[in-house]
């Protein structure tokens, strides 16, 4: 599978990252490049395979409903770039 | 008859599916320590967990999974021993993280089903596709400031019950009564409240319309409706809208909609225009949720009973009718009462006051069960007086007015107001002479046949007596002297 | 009295538990080595010798009331990956440039509460994406090493790059790294240093900057198996703040180090002596074989059939994480802002300006990998392949104790080579990666230098959570090798 430049502005799009058009061919080759490098993996046979997600074998532990946290607002908003109040602010949204 | 609406083209049939968003009951967050309670200073109940720090990470509550499984085995449904958690990645300024926590591929409850009773009487089945876990988003206000949209992540990380419904309900009553019942399931297991104006419960609907015997055609999902009526308003508005579509040689677009209250119709949500690509996958910062089947059935055994269960057994215990029964369990606390002056007491008297003159007396003074002037205790001693013939029933209402005015109880208003009735014969041999000797024309008139001033009679009698006279003796001795 | 740099972190907690000297001239011997030595390095993106100083006062007060802890008054770098609290924290990335986290990570507070001096935030590749400390958005950083006769800058290997760097020249006396796929081992490699990273679920991530949940293990880099044994007694533990902690306990790693490898069955995979291997490195394979062997080790040929597929697998893997991960850098509650048309447009200006190249690429291949009609095809299929390297290990570990692997397939190699197209350097971490996927523990020890002066290291890897029979082998390896050799550029060195 080989990505083309319509491909690559759509996944910019979805990861949102503005990409400027001199940048889509490269950004196209690399891509490609690592797509194909993973290619290989079609040799695989996974037949009856269980895909593995996480790195620890273990079941998930399960805390106690206890308010152990909040109550920080200043340190929530303190590296905010921007704020209103006690609110965080952005540009405005139309839904 | 089924329920369908009417086009130029002949008859459509409506298709709904409810996705309910039902916030848990729970002291904290699904995966942070924050305080899950509504309100609050903005971004107060926030955690650095909540807001997407870097470097923060998820733990499950157990009591939100809990109440999960409580929910599913309220709904009859198959409870999933292993279940996981994916991430949905879309971005939004309310969602911290650029992805939420789900269950997507694995949730943790699978089918299951629920009973609606329409207005006719009919019971008809729901069929429940899953219900799983996930964290709300935060709170977005646009109106706050003129250039900029405001965040606050209170409710960011509140663990949400998304419950799933087939696509089985087929009329906006239906769509109505599935939420209703819904509702009821959950305020019964203490699982949500329920509280749909501050947004514990929503609901996306998925509509779509067809001719009889189609398959199914393209829906459309309406967003975040808040209300019962809503959901039925927007079902219905939102088919209209599907049906014109058609009509003028159309087609539906498979979009996500918002129901606007105000204009009663549905519109598209620009905000939604991207088509989306969720990108799931399963969330490597938790583990596999693996429930013990032991603490299942600890927490099944603990269930309260179901509204369902206890209308059933209102009718079979109680000996009321069904229709009372369904009235009585709408609201735990409602049949809790009504258990409570039901006991030991004749129930069927029971169901008629709390239904009738306790419900009517609510609505009046704006009360609930809950801030209620009478207790239960307090209303079962006036039936007692009823039972013991103390009182007769005419007066029974008189004192249960003096009651709620005054807040005193039934046996103290009947004996400062001398309300006992009066059972003694001769007393009321001397009215009922009286009676017959004060109207000599109505009394010639009833013998030639005028049956119907026998009640003329007796009203005299007890208004002569202040209402205080047993009826039954009333009627009894005026009978033997008209002949 | 020696000159204090030169000390491994055993001798100093010696020399200062003897009142030899103090933490606060330890920790300004470290700190004077930084003035001297970062300017060339860049090993560092914050310094911090005030807090240094404060901690190394501390220490000695706390040594004075007979208090110190196991680590009091020893002067490491912190991986700038770690959140310290009221410290800068930037993942070298230009979107991080001015974040200052009120927390604090738990590996950091457990190494704070052990007594341990932070001099400073190291330097390392973006986001911890790379094998060079190249993308960095705050410089690349040189390997205090140098080729013979050549002062050409080599890289450090990455991602723990200023971390390597800073532990090779004498400017710390130990440093947390990260591992992804094989972030502590390779650069370890590269400068000559010893780095273990431990079992998956074995250390903490609470506050460390994620780059891949299911990979990302942190560990301690230092110059002798023995040092980085007492760093990851106080650096691991179960965390409940981290789902995916290990309730397990911590062994004594100090203790495991010298244990030796008699009566040890160590495997050598098969599928580790890959095409166009150099010579120099094979060779140095079978010494390692050699010194083992001779110390009562049974060596035993296994097979690790898909480890060639470990680093197309890791390539799906890792960067659909991370472009989850790092969906949250979107200028809202933190980090640099860029200024655009609507929220959709200040997104996307504020992540094409914070995010270096390689960054972005992989933020758009896990993109790719993870999006409609793709999944399947890569995502899914590259976790049925990470099942299968997870069983090969399984298997292998059912005949043998560890295993023993070159670290990677080269030295050092020079700032700006291998930069022709993103595979070629991603080649660096094909012998790491494999151990990452399957989440057992892995260490390189220093074993040699190659033709060109430069050093060389060997991987040991073993079972989950048997990171002491890692700690033996290595200490044995350690001890055959006599690993003296000494980087170009360090504190008392010529330069």
């Amino acid at each position: 599978m080989s990505l083309d430049t319509a491909t690559v502005r759509r996944i910019a799009k979805l990861a949102r990252i503005r990409v400027e058009e001199p940048e889509i061919a490269t950004l196209q080759t690399e891509l490609n490049a690592i797509l194909g490098y993973v290619e290989q993996l079609n040799a695989v046979d996974v037949t009856g395979v269980e895909p593995l997600s996480g790195g620890a074998q273990m079941a998930m532990r399960l805390r106690e409903d206890v308010v152990t946290d909040g109550g920080i607002a200043d340190k929530i908003l303190a590296n905010a770039p921007d704020r209103e109040g006690r609110f965080f602010a952005v540009p405005k949204v139309v839904e | 008859m089924a329920y369908s609406l009417q086009g130029a083209t002949g008859a459509w049939e409506i298709v709904v599916g409810l996705e309910i968003h039902a916030q848990v009951v729970s002291e904290s967050k699904l995966f942070s320590g924050a305080s899950a309670t509504y309100g609050g200073e903005p971004n107060a109940h926030v955690s650095f967990v909540d807001a997407g720090f870097p470097g923060m990470l998820p733990v499950i509550n157990r009591e939100c999974v809990a109440q999960a499984v409580r929910t599913g085995l309220g709904l009859k449904a198959h409870i999933n021993l292993v279940s996981r958690f994916d991430r949905k990645n879309y971005f939004y300024a309310d969602l911290p993280n650029g992805y939420q926590i789900s269950q997507f591929a694995h949730p943790v409850v699978g089918t299951g089903v629920v009973e609606i009773e329409l207005g006719d009487g009919t019971i008809k089945e729901i069929g429940i596709t899953r219900l799983h876990l996930e964290q709300d988003a935060g709170k977005s206000m646009h109106d706050q400031h003129a250039a900029k949209s405001v965040i606050d992540l209170n409710r960011a990380g509140v663990a949400l019950m998304e419950i799933v419904s087939e696509a089985d309900i087929r009329s906006p009553e239906e769509a109505g009564a599935y939420l209703r019942k819904i509702r009821q399931i959950v305020r019964y297991l203490g699982t949500c409240d329920g509280n749909m104006e501050e947004g514990s419960m929503r609901a996306d609907v998925n509509v779509s319309v067809r001719k009889t015997g189609e398959a199914y055609r393209t829906r459309c999902e309406i967003k975040n409706v808040n209300s019962v009526r809503f959901v039925m308003h927007a079902v219905e508005a939102e088919a209209l809208r599907q049906i014109e579509v058609y009509e003028s040689g159309g087609s539906v677009t498979q979009e996500t909609r918002l129901y606007d209250p105000a204009r009663g119709e549905t519109r598209s949500m620009r905000s939604k225009e991207d088509a989306h690509d969720y990108r799931y996958f399963p969330e490597p910062d938790l583990l596999p949720l693996v429930l013990d089947e032991a603490w299942v059935a600890a927490l099944k055994e603990k269930l309260p009973e179901l509204p369902d269960e206890k209308r059933a057994r209102f009718r079979d215990d109680y000996g009321i009718t069904f229709y009372d029964a369904g009235v009585l369990v709408a609201e735990q606390a409602t049949a809790d009462f009504y258990e409570q002056v039901a006991k030991g007491r004749d129930a069927k008297l029971a169901a008629n006051w709390v239904t009738g003159d306790f419900f009517a007396a609510l609505n009046r003074s704006g009360n609930t069960i809950e801030t209620s002037p009478i207790s239960a205790d307090g209303l079962g001693e006036l039936l007692d007086l009823i039972t013991d013939k103390t009182i007769n029933g005419r007066i029974a209402k008189d004192v249960f007015e003096a009651m709620l005015e005054t807040g005193d109880r039934a046996r103290k208003i009947v004996a400062d107001r001398g309300l006992t009735q009066v059972t003694d014969t001769g007393a009321i041999e001397a009215a009922v002479d009286a009676v017959i000797a004060a109207n000599p024309d109505k009394v010639a008139e009833y013998k030639s046949g005028k049956d119907k001033l026998f009640g003329f009679f007796v009203g005299q009698v007890m208004k002569a007596m202040a209402g205080k006279s047993n009826p039954a003796i009333v009627n009894e001795l005026m009978k033997a002297k008209l002949g | 009295m020696s000159f204090l740099p030169e000390l491994t972190i055993a001798a100093a907690l010696d020399g200062l538990a003897a009142k030899d000297f103090s933490a606060l001239e330890l920790t300004r011997a470290h700190i004077s080595a930084i003035e001297s030595l970062d300017p060339q390095l860049n090993a560092f993106i914050t310094q911090t010798p005030e807090l240094a100083l404060e901690m190394a006062g501390a220490a000695d007060a706390a040594r004075a009331a007979g208090s110190a802890g196991p680590l009091s008054g020893i002067p490491l770098a912190i991986k700038d990956l770690f959140c310290v609290e009221g410290v800068r924290t930037t993942a070298a990335s230009k979107i991080l440039e001015n974040f200052v986290p009120p927390y604090e990570s738990t590996v950091t507070a457990q190494l704070k509460a052990a007594g341990a001096v932070f001099l400073g935030k190291a330097n390392l590749d973006e986001f911890a994406m790379g094998s060079s400390n190249t993308t960095s958005g705050f410089g690349a950083v040189t390997n205090p090493w140098q080729r013979n006769g050549s002062n050409a800058k080599l890289v450090p290997g990455g991602s723990s790059g200023g971390s390597a760097a800073a532990v090779a020249s004498r400017m710390a006396m130990g440093a947390t790294g990260t591992d992804t796929g094989g972030s502590i081992r390779q650069p370890a490699s590269f400068t000559g240093i010893t780095g273990i990273k431990p079992t998956y679920g074995r250390c903490s991530r609470y506050g460390i900057v994620a780059f891949a949940s299911s990979l990302d293990q942190a560990g301690p880099m230092a110059r002798s198996v023995e040092d980085c044994a007492i760093l990851l007694g106080a650096m691991s533990g179960f965390d409940a703040r981290d789902s995916t902690s290990a309730e397990r306990p911590v062994a004594d790693f100090r203790a495991a180090a010298k244990r030796g490898v008699k009566g040890l069955r160590i495997g050598i995979p098969a599928e580790y002596r890959m095409d166009g291997m150099s010579a120099e490195i094979e060779g140095l394979w079978q010494k390692g074989v050699a010194w083992l062997r001779e110390q009562g080790a049974e060596i035993v040929d296994v097979s690790l059939p898909h480890t060639k597929y470990g680093l197309p697998v890791y390539y799906i893997v890792a960067p659909a994480e991370a472009s989850s991960n790092l969906a949250r850098y979107d200028g809202v509650r933190f980090g640099t802002r860029v200024d655009g048309e609507d929220l959709i447009d200040m997104y996307e200006r504020t992540r094409a300006a914070g995010f270096g190249a390689e960054v972005k690429r992989r933020i758009m291949i896990g993109t790719y990998v993870l999006s409609a009609g793709y999944y399947d095809a890569y995502y899914l299929k590259a976790q049925k392949i990470r099942a299968l390297i997870l069983r090969d290990f399984t298997e292998a570990f059912a005949k043998v104790d560890a295993l023993l692997t070159p670290t990677a397939p080269s030295a050092a190699f020079g700032i700006g080579e291998k930069t022709d197209d993103p595979v070629t350097m991603y080649l660096n971490d094909v012998f790491t990666v494999p151990a990452s996927l399957a989440g057992v523990p892995a260490m390189s020890v220093p074993a040699g230098l190659d033709a060109q002066g430069l050093p060389l290291g060997l991987q040991i890897i073993g079972r989950h959570f048997d990171e002491e029979t890692v700690f033996a082998v290595g200490g044995a390896l350690e001890k055959a090798a006599g690993f003296s050799a000494l980087p170009a550029i360090r504190a008392g060195g010529a330069k």
